[in-house]
């Protein structure tokens, strides 16, 4: 138990002394020289800022469009599903920067590497959820729709990916907030956003960088998280109009 | 109507056919009933004529045309189709659902309203409350009642329906066959119904197939079933209380003129008279009712006792249940046994008073059967 408190102790005190550490950074405070960064480049960082956002929205529409249409035909070709799911999870284990590495041969240095890894990583939350999200319909309302006389094209719009809906938009939004993260490496192989600014900032040893870099991503990973919720809500037809018995 | 020759289906990977060298045929206005036990493929049958199934072997012929050279969603297009689970569209209102088929068939817009609102009014749901309702919102024996308004919609000659009653209560289910019952008599379609409950076969059917193990066993009307079971499997599945089982054949209303009962008593009868009838009545008690025939009540010799007033209105207590006419004799027994009485009163749809029930007109009916 003593021993447990120590540790414990240990840590707290190593954590107390990074802090110090970085106040300690300069006369004024790190907090103060971030803002003072800020304030001065902010032309810059905005224009990174949208520079991501491009990147992550258009991998996303990319994505998302491989990613629906795929998981769709498995929901068909149930032996063909299980392959397909085991290698969209293989290419999400890939650690990032050794994928960014493969695609360099493969694309060269630039936006377009950057987008092809991204969409190679998003595709498993939202091919899954697709598969899982029509696969576990009651069969029941399948099995009447098709007992009706719909066809199976109509079957698909009218009745499963409107009800496999919010589970595919959970699996877009797992995959946005990743793709937001990850973007941040791919400046790495020249796709620009605000890893440039994290990037360089640790080869200068500009902490202010680094953490302005910081902030501006998690800003887009809030907005993104935000607007989805808000999207999710909005959209429920049935939460909106429901009554109560 | 319908006409199944040798039909046998064999799924992928079985040896035993689910259905086996299946013939089979229903009139037109009929109601069929397949009966029998889980896994003897009665709903694999049912499923055969609109091709959900495809068969192994055999044909399926409906008004003499070939139903496997047919394009199955036309097919399927014309023939109502109701199942257990009902499978309501839970992201569609009760509107959309229902309209379902129409659109498929893409009728004009007003038609489709017109039929929407008849078929709601026809199983007995305001179309004004429940249009705009989701399926979440809906009780289960409203829910099943949309099952049956989205198969009837379109007007279809066949359908098929496998347990449509089966996820409700036992009182809410006896309601609905009697209300489809009575649909059914105006509307005189070709039904093909799957129950594993041969109480409920008994009471639905023009005619029964008894099925075991893929194959037919005896087809015959619910009567001659009763009377004469083909083997020991019909006679076990029909049951020792055959008896009892024949209450369900019959209507209260076909038996309530036969009854010579003193009538109902209005609510301004002096006491008086009140007495005078109660010493008349065969049950020590009389039923009370308002100037427009509607159920007020029931009056025994203790309410004049207890009670003090003028006239019959100040002593009636209400009575616990009812039966309608269209109910059947088993109906009317069970609700005797629930209340606790040898008598229940029998109302019309308006809940006008129509006549009482005792038990010994039921065991007089069961009697003259027998």
């Amino acid at each position: 138990m003593d021993q447990l408190l120590g540790m414990a102790f240990d840590v707290f005190r190593a954590a107390g002394n990074g802090i110090e550490s970085i106040a300690q950074a300069g006369d004024r405070g790190i907090i103060a020289h971030t803002i003072d960064y800020i304030s001065r480049r902010s032309d810059l960082i905005l224009e990174l800022m949208l520079e991501h956002l491009w990147l992550v929205v258009l991998t996303l529409i990319i994505a998302v469009t491989i990613s629906v249409t795929v998981g769709i035909i498995i929901s068909y070709y149930e032996s063909f599903a299980q392959t397909v799911l085991g290698i969209c999870q293989v290419l999400m284990v890939i650690p990032s920067m050794a994928m960014l590495a493969f695609m360099v041969p493969l694309f060269g240095i630039g936006f377009t590497t950057g987008v092809v890894a991204l969409v190679l990583y998003s595709l498993l939350p939202v091919v899954r959820n697709t598969y899982t999200g029509i696969r576990e319909l009651d069969p029941a309302i399948v099995e009447a729709a098709k007992g009706m006389g719909m066809t199976e094209r109509r079957i698909l719009f009218k009745i499963k990916i409107p009800l496999a809906r919010p589970v595919i938009m959970a699996g877009v939004r797992t995959a946005a907030v990743m793709m937001i993260g990850i973007a941040a490496i791919a400046a790495y192989v020249g796709a620009g956003g605000l890893g440039e600014l994290i990037f360089s900032g640790i080869s200068r040893g500009h902490q202010p960088m680094i953490i302005a870099g910081a902030i501006g991503v998690s800003i887009i990973a809030i907005a993104f998280d935000y607007l989805f919720y808000y999207g999710e809500k909005r959209f429920s037809v049935e939460g909106s109009t429901r009554e109560g018995n | 109507m319908i006409k199944l020759e040798g039909l046998t289906k064999v799924f992928k990977g079985h040896n035993i056919p689910a259905v086996k060298d299946l013939n089979l045929e229903v009139n037109e206005g009929d109601v069929c009933v397949l009966v029998g036990p889980s896994g003897c493929g009665k709903t694999t049958t049912m499923k055969m004529i609109n091709r959900l199934y495809e068969p192994t072997g055999g044909k399926i012929y409906i008004r003499d045309e070939d139903v496997l050279q047919m394009d199955p969603i036309k097919l399927r297009l014309d023939i109502g189709y109701v199942i257990q689970e009902i499978g309501l569209f839970p992201h569609m209102t009760i509107y959309e659902n229902i309209a379902t088929v129409p659109n498929e068939k893409q009728w004009p817009k007003d038609q489709v309203k017109e039929k929407v609102d008849n078929v709601m009014s026809l199983v007995g749901l305001d179309p004004d409350v429940f249009k705009n309702r989701y399926p979440s919102a809906l009780s289960g024996g409203q829910r099943q009642r949309v099952g049956v308004a989205r198969a009837m919609v379109s007007d279809p000659s066949i359908m098929l329906m496998d347990e449509p009653f089966g996820a409700v209560d036992p009182i809410t289910r006896a309601r609905l066959q009697n209300e489809f019952l009575r649909i059914q008599e105006r509307m005189d379609k070709t039904i093909v119904f799957v129950t594993h409950d041969i109480d409920e076969a008994i009471k639905m059917s023009d005619t029964i197939a008894v099925m075991k193990e893929g194959q037919l066993v005896q087809h015959a009307t619910p009567s001659d079933l009763l009377s004469a079971p083909a083997d020991e499997f019909v006679s076990n599945l029909v049951g020792r209380n055959r008896s009892i089982k024949r209450l369900h054949l019959i209507r209260i209303s076909e038996i309530l003129e036969d009854v010579d009962r003193a009538p109902a008593i209005k609510d301004d009868t002096k006491e008086e008279e009140v007495k005078k009838r109660l010493d008349e009545s065969d049950l020590r008690t009389v039923i009370v009712v308002d100037r427009d025939n509607k159920l007020k009540g029931v009056v025994g010799v203790n309410d004049l006792k207890r009670k003090t007033g003028e006239v019959a209105g100040d002593y009636y207590q209400e009575v616990s249940d009812t039966v309608t006419d269209d109910a059947t004799l088993n109906d009317a027994l069970s609700v005797m046994l629930e209340i606790g009485e040898g008598y229940v009163a029998v109302v019309n749809e308006d809940e006008k008073y129509q006549g009482t029930i005792t038990l010994g007109d039921l065991l007089n009916v069961v009697r003259e059967e027998s």
